[in-house]
């Protein structure tokens, strides 16, 4: 089982407390009525689905029921950090650092 | 004609079979009295309880939670705002959620009071017919918890004092650690018969006995007791 770091409960909870939600950081196109069919479809559909760094969105709902963001490895599923929505990531492809790791 | 394959399903006898609804007719062996048990299970029926938001970082609404209650409003996850005496606790259950419990008959007197001190944006709402309190006490809570929630409930990580929300028994459940020996699970109201035969069969192990209020507060002193002299 992984451990997770809530950034809201400031705790390191098990897997089994969270949901995964997919691929964090996707701007909702402002004005929707405007958007072409291209832009909505990419909205709604397309995914980057790396292989190595991504930036998911993470649901904790047998605790605090918040969401947050992590950047976890696709490859090894480690999971390098967790930090709130409406913050950045400070771990990015094509850097090594290893800031924050879980454990 | 096709061809098929026909099984005997109910091997009567070799396998104990139950029946859907054999969970209605599940009898624990209980202690025959509150000394022989070594978890006591006591359900604190009809407190008030009420969920408060609200912004944190808001000054007014802290000092109005704490006008209202006399109550400091926890900022993080896990320090209960708890006075026994009164009965009164305020636990955090997210960035901007707590869970305040009264004693029986005091919420309407609670939410009024949190009305007449809050402005601005917030909400109150009397949750109490929607969950039920279960006290837990007795030297094997501590283990009894161990086989339900994956949270880690040693006494160096969840010291008296410390309330969480967590995965039990498959479903969830609100987790206090009021006392040495004395623990609290706040359950909801359509989970609480299933939790009830869970915790039940999971403390069958033990000694387990369905206690009175008083039975069980005098079994979790000697508890304490008992837990303070193995630590000496
Ligand atoms: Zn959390």
């Amino acid at each position: 089982m992984l451990h997770i770091y809530c950034p809201h409960c400031a705790e390191y909870r098990e897997e089994e407390e969270f949901r995964p939600k997919g691929e964090a950081h996707i701007a909702r196109p402002v004005a929707p009525e405007a958007a072409s069919d291209e832009e909505w479809g990419t909205y709604l559909f397309f995914r980057k689905n790396p292989r190595g760094l991504h930036h998911e969105l993470w649901y904790h709902a047998a605790g605090c029921r918040k969401f947050f963001n992590a950047t976890r490895d696709t490859v090894s599923y480690q999971i390098l950090e967790t930090y709130k929505v409406g913050q950045k990531p400070s771990v990015v492809a094509g850097q090594s650092s290893n800031k924050g790791a879980a454990k | 004609m096709s061809d098929y394959a026909q099984m005997e399903l109910n091997p009567r006898g070799a396998v104990k079979s139950e029946s859907p609804l054999a969970m209605t007719r599940a009898r624990v062996a209980q202690a025959a009295s509150p000394q022989e048990a070594r978890v006591l299970i006591c359900e604190k029926a009809f407190l008030g309880h009420l969920v408060l938001r609200g912004n944190a970082d808001d000054e007014a609404f802290r000092a109005g939670v704490e006008r209202a209650l006399g109550l400091a409003l926890p900022l993080e996850m896990g320090p209960l705002s708890l006075d026994e005496a009164r009965g009164i606790s305020i636990q955090w259950m997210s960035p901007d959620e707590w869970l305040l419990i009264v004693p029986a008959g005091q919420e309407f007197a609670a939410e009024a009071a949190l009305r007449g001190q809050l402005t601005g944006h917030y909400a109150v709402m009397n949750v109490s017919g929607g969950q039920t309190l279960l006290e837990l006490s007795g030297p094997c809570v501590r283990e009894l918890l161990m086989k339900c929630t994956p949270y880690d409930v040693h006494p160096r990580h969840f010291p008296v004092g410390k309330g969480v929300t967590s995965v039990f028994a498959k479903s969830s459940a609100v987790i206090r650690r009021v006392g040495e020996a004395r623990w609290e699970l706040v359950i909801r109201r359509s989970f609480a018969d299933y939790l009830y035969s869970w915790i039940l069969d999971a403390a069958e192990e033990f000694g387990v006995f369905v206690a009175s209020g008083e039975a069980a507060r005098s079994a979790a002193r000697d508890a304490a007791r008992e837990l303070a002299t193995e630590a000496r």
